[in-house]
């Protein structure tokens, strides 16, 4: 039978593999933000996860704190995304430190 | 026997496709895997029972934000190739890191199932007898108004930022002046003229 064991360990590798996204797509801002979205999926697999086996709802209504707080962060980061696009022409972050201010 | 063949086929399908975003050569690939990715995850949380986050996975990420990314991916001319020209330099090291987390979470794993925590408070228990998104919502519009009020704050902030910063006000472009139009009175706008026969008028 599926135990809660299972649902860590598919979160775990989530998790994972957005840690590895971020790293090995350095320079490509979009992949970044989706590996964001790929490691808060982890976590919310977790909270959904230990909701279920501890029998506690509480679990489930902070996933959904965690799903508005990841929605936010995608529109502001593509906005500031969109908006560096337009003053450099590229999106890569290598030089993105030039950005003071 | 079901849950298991969906399970691990749900399992299977969601690491698959997380692999294929951040491996995939084109972000729009990338973007397609990771609806796929979410569909899959909200296919695991339907099993776990929790059918509301479900529901709100699939209407919110796949609804909005991978449209969102879609949108800016498709909107913004980028030289994709460019973009990938590290990714063999920053390998080794996203790999180590990735196996240093991978094995920490194995082993908090490992110690939690070992039963040294003993969680025995609940905060709200699960009643059988009501829906999953009855309780959900008898929960989040008593004890948890304030935080659910917080998370609107935080929504209606991303918004206005959002806009603040993605709106140009562009030059020579002829835009509706309100003020002015208000300002505008029927003695400065017209005049009567009383032209005699024959002279013409100036206008």
């Amino acid at each position: 039978m599926i135990s809660v064991g299972h649902y860590l360990a598919v979160s775990a590798v989530l998790f994972t593999l957005g840690v590895l996204g971020i790293f090995i797509n350095r320079k490509n801002i979009i992949v970044i933000l989706m590996a964001i979205e790929l490691i808060l999926l982890a976590v919310n697999i977790n909270l959904v996860a230990f909701s279920a086996a501890l029998n506690d709802l509480v679990g489930q209504v902070f996933s959904m704190f965690v799903l508005t707080v990841a929605a936010g962060e995608a529109a502001i980061g593509l906005a500031i995304l969109v908006i560096y696009f337009r003053g450099r022409g590229t999106i890569a972050v290598d030089d993105a430190n030039r950005m003071k201010g | 026997m079901i849950q298991l063949f969906a399970f691990y086929l749900f399992a299977t399908i969601v690491i698959a496709s997380a692999a294929m975003v951040i491996f995939a050569r084109n972000p729009v690939h990338s973007v397609m895997w990771l609806i796929l990715a979410f569909f899959n995850a909200a296919g695991l949380m339907l099993l776990a029972g929790a059918e509301f986050i479900a529901m709100l996975l699939v209407i919110v990420y796949v609804g909005a934000v991978a449209v969102l990314f879609l949108f800016v991916v498709m909107m913004l001319d980028i030289d994709f190739a460019e973009l990938r020209a590290g990714f063999v330099r920053y390998l080794p090291l996203g790999a180590l890191v990735a196996i240093i987390l991978a094995a920490e979470l194995v082993f908090a794993v490992g110690a939690w199932s070992a039963g040294g925590v003993d969680l025995a408070a609940r905060a709200a228990p699960v009643v059988s007898d009501k829906s999953n998104i009855q309780q959900i919502g008898e929960l989040l519009y008593t004890r948890y108004i304030f935080l659910f009020e917080a998370a609107g704050i935080v929504l209606l902030v991303a918004m206005i930022g959002a806009i603040v910063l993605t709106h140009r006000q562009r030059g020579g472009v002829r835009t509706q002046n309100i003020s002015k139009q208000n300002q505008r009175r029927p003695q400065d706008a017209t005049r009567l003229v009383d032209p005699g026969v024959g002279q013409g008028m100036e206008l």
